[in-house]
């Protein structure tokens, strides 16, 4: 239930960006498509009552193994949320370059390059 | 393995993107010259690291556990390949960039870019691709915008949206397979997932990577953003746009997945038949048309870029179906030789682009004309370039689609071969068009006083030029042993690849 409400969340990011006039709002959409895919890999490492997985000395190895969260798609997500920083950065100030030399958002507008 | 080669390949390009900017800010020629040592130095390592096969292990973690990159043939090829059109092309950009300013941010993320495709060649970990894929993207589409104009700044636009939404799939594609086996070690996963494709999630998983990697390899359906980005970045950049990017993060990242972790069974490859032959058809014709030099290039690209999948395709078809071990052999090695043939004609032809709209300022067609006389080198390298891609022996381009359309007979698919003849006829045409109306005629009033492109640059011309006309060698069967066939294996091997990267641990 949760994995396709993930889904669906990605499918409104991807037609967002893909149907929308404004550039501001393409940018929205893929943040919107970037956080599906984020909130996925963290759904797959979740687990209810779940403990941080930090071991110790002093936890029980076969407690600590049935009751940890999985590390690994945290430590993806943190890169993957870097990486959309970088993106969606480079993709706002190429949206006000646009704005500055055409003077609209709206794509339908910037079209120079035809062919 | 512990050669210390495999992470100079990314440590040099990075740590010199980064020292470029801090100690040559106002010193152009401090960072042409760190901007070519640095190619120069990645192209040494790469030849040295030619006869280098196994598994690097990033810290000495063994896999699973850590990440390792990866050494086989087909990898070694590849880096050859792009640190090679990477050292021409900052030759090449010495004069070339001159007209622009900030050539400093330019070889910051020109260098990332090269980091990015090492990266995305050596890794043997899905994650760890992932994010030099991304490496490689975002300083590409900074590269496209790097004029600053009207067109660029659109271009790149593009290119962003629709990259970044192949990227994303390509993240979920990953994600989703290290839901289905618990590793993002290529070979664990490969293993894991042995005969089990057909289960929903995996070919979910396939077709978010066929998608994602489709989208950054610009094949028909996926490539409304090439024929606007390639030709809106500095001609440098085309070239190494169109020669080894779409390659690097495309083809090589798909064929990998797909050869190497997923498995070809015979849906896939049909797809990527489908694919190939699309985008050799699609392209070519709406290259035809086009009166702008490097857009016509650009298509030209697409049209090339089919020619490769589709060899893929047809040797991962034969293998899947059980087909003669032969016939797939060749088609493999058809489509990896016109990859690495594409690469050295395709940056050429930009490189000339370039050098011609420096000398006149245009790159319309029907504004220039009469060039002969006037820009004799560039007129030689230019149609031994020409005479490449459309596939005029004795040049490279002939070689490799004779090898594909031999297997196509070979495999049965008579009417493949028959596209692919076409398809080259058209380019021809095309590529004579090119050549009647930049070289020969009368030439106009406004380029009285062109002259031929200043010595650096025509260095690299006649580099890539020599390699067009020599790289047919490379079917030598001696030669073709040692170059070609061991990146054919790695890729023919198919799922074998898993265990070899297991027992490398």
């Amino acid at each position: 239930m949760v994995y396709t409400l993930c889904f669906a969340l990605f499918l409104t990011g991807l037609y967002c960006a893909l149907t929308k006039k404004n550039t501001v709002k393409i940018v929205i959409g893929l943040a919107i498509m970037e956080y599906a895919v984020n909130l996925f890999l963290i759904l797959l490492g979740y687990r209810r009552n779940g403990v941080a997985p930090i071991l110790d000395r002093s936890t029980d190895l076969a407690d600590f193994l049935a009751r940890s969260v999985d590390p690994l798609p945290q430590a993806l997500v943190l890169t993957a949320i870097v990486i959309g920083l970088g993106v969606t950065s480079l993709a706002v100030a190429l949206c006000i370059r646009l704005y500055e030399k055409y003077g609209t958002f709206d794509v339908t507008q910037i079209r120079r390059l035809k062919g | 393995m512990n050669s210390i080669l495999p992470p100079l390949l990314i440590a040099v390009p990075l740590g010199i993107a980064f020292l470029i900017p801090l100690v040559a800010r106002r010193l152009d020629r401090l960072a042409d010259t760190l901007g070519n040592l640095a190619t120069l130095s990645l192209l040494a390592v790469a030849l040295l690291m030619f006869p280098l096969r196994g598994v690097y292990r990033i810290g000495g973690w063994n896999p699973p556990v850590g990440i390792s990159w990866v050494l086989d043939g087909l990898s070694n090829l590849m880096l050859v390949v792009v640190n090679l059109v990477s050292f021409v092309a900052t030759l090449f950009s010495i004069r070339y960039m001159e007209r622009y300013t900030a050539k400093h941010r330019y070889y910051s993320l020109f260098l990332l870019m090269v980091a990015g495709m090492n990266g995305v060649i050596l890794s043997g970990d899905l994650f760890n691709l992932f994010v030099f894929l991304e490496i490689a993207s975002v300083s590409s589409y900074a590269l496209v915008a790097f004029g600053g104009r009207h067109e660029e700044l659109e271009a790149s636009f593009k290119y962003l949206v629709l990259g970044s939404v192949g990227s994303t799939l390509v993240l979920l594609a990953v994600a989703l397979s290290y839901a289905v086996t618990g590793y993002l070690n290529m070979g664990s996963v490969s293993t894991l997932i042995a005969g089990r494709q057909a289960e929903p999630v995996l070919l979910l998983a396939a077709v978010f990577f066929i998608v994602g990697f489709g989208v950054k390899a610009a094949v028909v359906p996926f490539h409304p953003w090439l024929p606007d980005a390639h030709p809106s970045a500095p001609a440098p950049i085309s070239a190494m746009l169109s020669g080894v990017l779409i390659k690097a993060l495309g083809v090589y990242a798909l064929s990998r997945v797909l050869f190497n972790v997923i498995g070809v069974d015979p849906v896939i490859a049909g797809v990527l038949i489908a694919v190939g032959a699309l985008s050799m058809v699609v392209g070519v014709f709406l290259a035809v048309g086009q009166w702008d030099f490097k857009r016509l290039l650009a298509y030209h690209s697409i049209s090339q870029m089919g020619y490769v999948v589709l060899g893929l395709g047809l040797g991962g078809y034969i293998l899947a179906t059980g087909g003669a071990r032969g016939a797939a052999t060749l088609a493999i090695l058809g489509g990896l030789f016109h990859l690495a043939n594409h690469s050295v004609f395709k940056s050429l032809l930009f490189l000339c682009s370039g050098s011609i709209e420096q000398a006149t300022g245009t790159r319309q067609l029907k504004e220039m004309g009469g060039l002969r006389e006037r820009m004799p080198l560039t007129r030689a390298t230019c149609t031994i370039a020409s005479l490449s891609i459309a596939g005029v022996p004795p040049f490279n381009g002939f070689w490799s689609k004779l090898l594909i359309v031999l297997a196509a007979f070979q495999a049965g698919f008579a009417w493949l071969a028959a596209i692919t003849i076409l398809v080259s006829l058209v380019t021809l045409i095309s590529f004579l068009k090119v050549l009647r109306y930049a070289f020969l005629g009368a030439l106009p009033e406004p380029l009285r006083d062109v002259r031929e492109a200043p010595a650096l640059m025509s260095i690299s011309l006649v580099l890539l030029a020599v390699l067009c006309t020599g790289m047919g060698l490379l079917l030598v069967p001696a030669v073709r042993g040692v170059v070609l066939d061991p990146a054919v294996a790695a890729l023919s091997q198919g799922l074998e690849y898993a265990r070899s990267l297991m027992a490398g641990m």
